[in-house]
């Protein structure tokens, strides 16, 4: 239960960040708050041979509002999240989702780069950038590339990230962020990671028609995902009863979630289903 | 010694006020450094991922886990540990009085980080509901009291409570 040996090394610029992590023949891993890869490492599921670690690069941190844009420096952490007024006033998921992430004691390690990087099923923070459509911003020293969320998730635990390249930051549309939002999640208990989370938004008209929506779901497989038809069908709609079936409908018709000694498929599909209605009723102004 | 990085670091850090220095291995967790190196064995080890919150300490005022901390991490930081609350002898903190009072502890392996956890809950919150402070706690878990009188403890070091420590 204590770590395998490894070098550590504390580069204080992201450009030192970026050589250590190409460097050939040896296994290194970023360091940001820790809270999932030091884990694996007591239990050496993970022994890397370096710890690049990345706490001291303050190019990393940082709410900027640029444009119609909001960018978010990787090593924020989930408290900063949940309580930074920027965050909270342009992207008030993102914001809600994380205050859903484990304990305090947690939140004021774990940061929005690493919990992206980890790429767990159900990581709230995933599900939620899922619904905005953010642009994850991602270097190396070959140079910086943006990459669509829905293009980071490769399965369980794992994202089309090269060996050496690092989350640098996250950008999100102001004009989506702001949008009503709906989000669900379902734990056994308190601070536990989710079973199933549901997050939804959606751009109504002055009408009440709704013009665009998108809605994301985690722990109903490998990777966190949206599920475009489930939008689709609220597109046009007034969000009524009637839509809202449709929608919940199109998810079961979409997802597979895999049985687990957690939940049973049919478990995990109602689950699905019932939380992907109450984060479209909550969206739909049910809050 | 060839190996251009060193696997050993020197921690220059503040516990519970006072300055200290150490050259420790990169790779110590940062509870083994505070109970193995500063003998501050109030803040106890248990699961090691994370989960049972028993290695909760403050960090620069803000509460993180220690099992999940190297020790090289605490470079530069101001830790507060349970100890920091009353030392041997000396006469206990009102939160510390009110869990005794209340009977909220029994082996008081979770009682260190309980304490440093409440503390963190009620200097933010100073008049936290029943809830508020159930959900605070759900951080750390305790395999004897059931929980109740912990939470009484705390409700009643609220403000205005008898062990008000706000
Ligand atoms: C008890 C407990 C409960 C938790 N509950 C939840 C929960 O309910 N929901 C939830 O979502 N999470 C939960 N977590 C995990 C937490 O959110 C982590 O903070 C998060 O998964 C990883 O973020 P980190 O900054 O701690 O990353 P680290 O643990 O430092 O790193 C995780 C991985 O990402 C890589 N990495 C880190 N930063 C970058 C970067 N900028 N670029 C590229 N790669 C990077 C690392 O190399 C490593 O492989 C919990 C953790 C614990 C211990
Ligand atoms: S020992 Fe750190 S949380 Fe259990
Ligand atoms: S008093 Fe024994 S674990 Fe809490």
């Amino acid at each position: 239960m204590k770590p395998a040996p490894f070098r550590y090394e504390r580069p204080s610029s992201l450009q030192d960040a970026l050589a250590l992590l190409a460097e050939q023949g040896v296994e290194t891993k970023a360091l940001a708050g820790g809270q999932s890869l030091v884990p694996l490492m007591n239990l050496r599921l993970a022994r890397p041979d370096v710890i690049v670690d990345l706490n001291q690069i303050s190019e990393l941190s940082g709410v900027e509002r640029a444009g119609d844009q909001v960018r978010l420096g990787a090593l924020i952490r989930h408290e900063m999240t949940m309580s930074d007024p920027t965050v909270r006033q342009l992207l008030p998921l993102l914001a809600h989702a994380a205050a859903h992430i484990g304990h305090r004691a947690i939140r004021t390690r774990g940061t929005l780069g690493g919990s992206l990087a980890h790429a767990d099923p159900s990581a709230e923070l995933a599900v939620a950038s899922l619904a905005l459509g953010a642009e994850v911003e991602v270097a190396s020293t070959r140079g910086v590339r943006l990459v669509p969320i829905g293009e980071l998730f490769d399965g369980p635990l794992s994202t089309t990230l090269a060996e050496d390249e690092l989350i640098v930051a996250v950008r999100y549309r102001v004009d989506q962020g702001r949008r009503p939002f709906g989000f669900a999640e379902l734990a056994r208990r308190q601070g536990d990671f989710a079973l199933t989370i549901a997050a939804v938004t959606v751009a109504v008209d002055e009408d009440g028609g709704c013009r665009a929506a998108t809605v994301a779901l985690g722990g109903v497989g490998g990777s966190p995902r949206l599920i475009g038809p489930a939008a689709r069908a609220l597109i046009g709609t007034r969000l009524e009863p009637t839509a809202i079936d449709l929608a919940v409908a199109a998810v079961e018709h979409t997802i597979r979630p895999v049985a687990d000694l957690h939940g049973t498929l049919a478990y995990r599909m109602a689950m699905a289903a019932l939380l992907t209605r109450q984060a479209i009723a909550m969206a739909g102004g049910a809050r | 010694m060839s190996d251009p990085a060193p696997t050993t670091w020197p921690l220059h850090c503040t516990v519970n006020g006072r300055p200290r220095t150490l050259v420790v291995s990169v790779r110590k967790l940062a509870v083994d450094v505070l109970r193995e190196d500063f003998g501050l064995r109030g803040t106890h080890a248990g699961c090691e991922h994370g989960v049972c919150g028993a290695c909760t300490v403050l960090l620069d005022d803000a509460p993180v886990r220690s099992c999940l901390l190297f020790a090289p991490q605490l470079e530069g930081c101001d830790v507060r540990t349970v100890e920091d609350l009353a030392g041997p002898g000396e006469v206990l903190h009102p939160l510390q009085e009110s869990f005794s009072a209340h009977h909220g502890l029994q082996c008081g392996f979770c009682t260190p980080a309980m304490l440093l956890t409440a503390l963190d809950l009620l200097r933010s919150n100073p008049t936290p509901t029943r809830d508020e402070v159930r959900e605070a706690l759900s951080a750390n878990l305790c395999r004897c009291t059931g929980y109740q009188q912990i939470v009484d403890a705390v409700m009643d070091s609220s403000r205005g409570g008898e062990f008000d420590c706000t």
